[in-house]
């Protein structure tokens, strides 16, 4: 195998991705030299992991020829319900544990999207903008909704272990988290199985073609019912690091968070008819948002504008590439 | 004849299949050889499609024996049926868009060897030895979504073989394709059957694949009603079998003399396109545009009503000018066009076939800015009738009807605004025989009553029996003008393939 570019490498979301993110990078350095810097890199790194981790399972939707817009609620869901749950039975848990929880919380909820989608066949969307108002009404009304900041102490051991920290000569402090290495280990698996298991070739198959699939003999049920639960088991993920590293357990918190992730994975190329999305497109894409929210004042752009800024470079983004598209098939017809 | 059924690869014995109350196939027996091609013919409802599915398992049979390879099947299904090595080929070639042509062939395979992990080398090698198996090259990374046609029928033809088809069964397999492209692919089905595959086609349009073939079995009404040697069939005696009846095709009576010029084209350029086009179109001429795909003559159809914007040139309805590149300007001087793919283009599938008609009269209905449903939905009514489109109810979605029906549909409703000229693209895509032969009829019955006919196609009997004058196009450039009734069949067709 050769290393060359592959022949659309130009014409790709990824690449027009890393090239506006590369561009903000040059524009930000030049209007403020301390941008560029290892303490910016590790802001903008930690702000990414539950985005990140979100983004991941949204993708994996999104190729599998669906859309989940549950996942926040289930993120805060299982966060919050493993976090009361371990107050009240066995507050010294180590956080493995209630990190194991919460995952299993948020693959029990993910099971429940993929009953009524998988098993009932009904429309993805409908599905998860139903549960989505459950699942955040039952635990506002059943587990409660007081914001929680005395959390099991292992939580908090938890966000204050660093793989690496450090002083620059500037005086400025970095850090990067433990949590960091959930993002790479999400990443990690999620890359495993979409390339290298029949079942990750088989959920892009299915968002290429689902009646191609049947005919196949792919199981269509089975797949679909996968891709919910890891999708869920992601969302538990990182909700209980965002309360861990956040060192609070506020059940009103992430909702609302989805349609930016879901921004997210657009930008890095995934298609809303499935079929299409990497993960290389999807990390690009939340580190173009996180960057805009968390970056966009250095170049001189006031935050308020950070909305309209992602929505420009969301129409930019995905509608340069579709209408190239419509071009060339108006061109050949 | 028992020494027929012990060979047989494939061996049914009167298969009938009743749906509450309907019977879809009644006592048929059917068997396929190793390395026998056999054409099964039939018009939509004939039982063909129902064959198909008890053969490979997706419909039980309700009475009768089904064998594969000698082996009877009491219980049949898409697993057991593909183990067997039966492979269909649907019209739509069942392939996965996004995924490599590598991964397309392959997939199959790898899943009924209950693989776990996907190996990208192994998937390689699968298709390249499926590829060099018919001596055809087609990138092993490509994605399938950007190959024509032809090659993904190639590509199915292939998943079918890696996955150790005895039987390929191929549903309407000419219908998208080229004459070079058939060509080829019947080169390709012969090695097959050298090999001992054994293939049944499906379809409508079977001249084509008729000199492949040893046998053909014709369905009518779910009951076999011809059997025998292929070289005992041609087109004509296909038809009467297939409907029953003979379906005279004559060729159109003359333009009547002396009639107005109603159309005229001058120079019509679209850069990479087409290049000057010219003609004039007088009223009651049925003038056919003919050329490969790829040709230009198709975008040549879009660009006369206003579909696609042409860079130079101008067109003219009863002298006056109509601006080019815009379809309601086109719809207001009376030019109608009937797409190529009226499953996409044309009609609106899942509404009523009363309000498809209806859609492109809204306007004249209209008194004050407010409808008038009823003499809308009347007036609709009668076109309908007077198509002679065969539906149970008006209201029913079009979806349900036939594509013969579905393409009166999209005829109904351009008549009903009384067009000078009628663009039909591809008129009988899809259709079975009897139908189309009815469409013909239609088309000579508008033309003797003074409209513009033009009729793009590359199906050359069609033209033979419907235009006055063919022009033909290559590269995007009309190369020949010739009178419909002295050119035949096979000149056409040296002159479009050369």
């Amino acid at each position: 195998m050769s290393v060359s570019l592959p022949r659309d490498f130009w014409t790709r979301n990824e690449t027009l991705v890393a090239g506006v993110i590369v561009l903000f990078g040059i524009m930000a350095t030049l209007s403020d030299p301390r941008f560029f810097t290892i303490t910016t890199v590790s802001d903008l790194l930690r702000a990414s992991i539950v985005i990140g981790i979100l983004a991941v399972g949204a993708m994996l939707v999104l190729v599998s020829g669906g859309i989940d817009v549950s996942f926040t609620a289930i993120a805060v869901f299982a966060m919050y319900s493993s976090t009361v749950l371990f107050l009240a039975v066995w507050p010294e848990a180590p956080w493995p544990v209630i990190f194991a929880a919460s995952v299993l919380f948020g693959a029990l909820l993910g099971a429940f999207n993929g009953f009524f989608i998988a098993v009932l066949g009904l429309p993805t969307l409908i599905v998860t903008l139903g549960t989505l108002s459950i699942f955040r009404g039952f635990l506002l009304t059943f587990v409660g909704s007081q914001r929680i900041s005395a959390l099991p102490p292992s939580m908090r051991d938890f966000s204050r272990g660093v793989l690496a920290r450090g002083t620059t000569e500037a005086g400025n402090f970095y850090s990067i988290p433990w949590a960091a290495l959930a993002l790479l280990f999400v990443i990690v698996l999620t890359w495993f199985i979409l390339r290298k298991t029949m079942l990750g070739r088989s959920i892009y198959a299915i968002g290429g073609s689902v009646e191609s699939a049947r005919r196949i003999g792919i199981n269509v049920k089975w797949t679909q019912f996968f891709v919910y639960v890891y999708v869920g088991a992601l969302a538990g993920l990182a909700g209980i690091i965002y309360g861990s590293v956040g060192r609070m357990a506020d059940p009103f918190s992430l909702v609302g968070l989805e349609l930016s992730v879901i921004a997210a994975v657009v930008l890095g190329g995934a298609r809303l008819i499935g079929g299409y999305g990497t993960l290389t497109g999807t990390l690009l894409g939340v580190a173009l948002i996180v960057i805009v929210q968390n970056s966009l004042i250095v170049v001189g752009i006031p935050t308020t504008w950070q909305s309209v800024t992602i929505g420009v470079l969301i129409l930019l983004g995905t509608g340069l590439p579709a209408y190239r598209a419509k071009r060339a098939a108006a061109r050949s017809g | 004849m028992s020494s027929d059924h012990d060979t047989a690869f494939i061996d049914l014995r009167a298969i009938t299949k009743r749906y509450s109350g309907v019977t879809a196939l009644d006592s048929v027996d059917f068997t396929v050889q190793p390395g026998e091609a056999v054409c099964l013919a039939g018009e939509n409802g004939s039982g063909k499609s129902t064959l198909i599915k008890i053969i490979s398992g997706v419909e039980p049979a309700t009475e009768g024996v089904v064998r594969i390879a000698g082996k009877e099947h009491p219980v049949l299904n898409p697993r057991i049926s593909a183990a067997a090595g039966v492979m269909v080929i649907f019209q739509d070639f069942s392939l996965f868009p996004n995924l490599s042509v590598a991964e397309n062939i392959a997939f199959a395979t790898q899943l009924a060897r209950h693989e776990r992990f996907y190996k990208t080398r192994a998937a390689r090698d699968i298709a390249r030895a499926a590829l060099e198996r018919i001596g055809v090259e087609i990138d092993l990374d490509a994605r399938v979504e950007t190959l024509p046609v032809a090659q993904k029928q190639l590509v199915a033809i292939c998943r079918a073989l890696a996955s150790k088809a005895r039987l390929i069964i191929m549903d309407e397999p000419t219908t998208a394709l080229t004459e070079k492209e058939v060509r080829r692919l019947k080169s390709i089905i012969r090695m097959l059957k050298d090999e001992g595959v054994a293939v049944i086609f499906v379809s409508h349009k079977l001249a084509e694949v008729l000199e492949v073939s040893e046998r053909v079995v014709v369905l009518r009404n779910g009951r076999k009603v011809a059997e025998g040697p292929a070289s005992e069939f041609d087109t004509q005696s296909l038809t009467f079998h297939m409907t029953g009846r003979e379906v005279p095709e004559m060729p159109p009576s003359e333009v009547v003399a002396g009639s107005a010029t109603l159309m005229e084209v001058e120079g019509l350029t679209k850069r990479g396109s087409f290049f000057d086009i010219t003609f004039e179109l007088k009223a009651g001429e049925v003038l056919g545009i003919t050329g490969l795909l790829g040709s230009g003559r198709t975008s040549v159809a879009k660009a006369l009503f206003g579909l696609v914007v042409p860079d130079a040139g101008r067109i003219t309805v009863d002298g006056r000018t109509v601006p080019t590149g815009d379809p309601q300007a086109s719809s207001r001087a009376r030019i109608g066009y009937v797409p190529e793919d009226r499953l996409t283009e044309g009609l609106f599938l899942s509404q009523s076939i009363l309000r498809n008609v209806a859609v492109g009269r809204l306007d004249a209905h209209t008194r004050r800015g407010f409808l008038d449903m009823g003499g809308l939905m009347q007036e609709a009514t009668e076109w309908l009738q007077r198509l002679r489109v065969r539906a149970p109810d008006v209201t029913a979605p079009v979806q349900s009807l036939s594509g013969g029906n579905q393409q009166r549909v999209a005829l109904a409703r351009w008549l009903s605004r009384a067009p000078r000229v009628l663009i039909l693209n591809g008129p009988s895509v899809g259709v079975d025989v009897g139908s189309k032969a009815d469409i013909h009829d239609i088309i000579r019955d508008l033309a003797s009553r003074g409209i513009g006919i033009i009729v793009i196609s590359d199906d050359l009997p069609e033209l033979l029996a419907t235009c006055h004058r063919i022009l033909v196009m290559r590269s995007g450039r009309i190369i020949d003008a010739l009178e419909g009734r002295t050119v035949t069949q096979d000149d056409l067709a040296q002159r479009l393939a050369s």
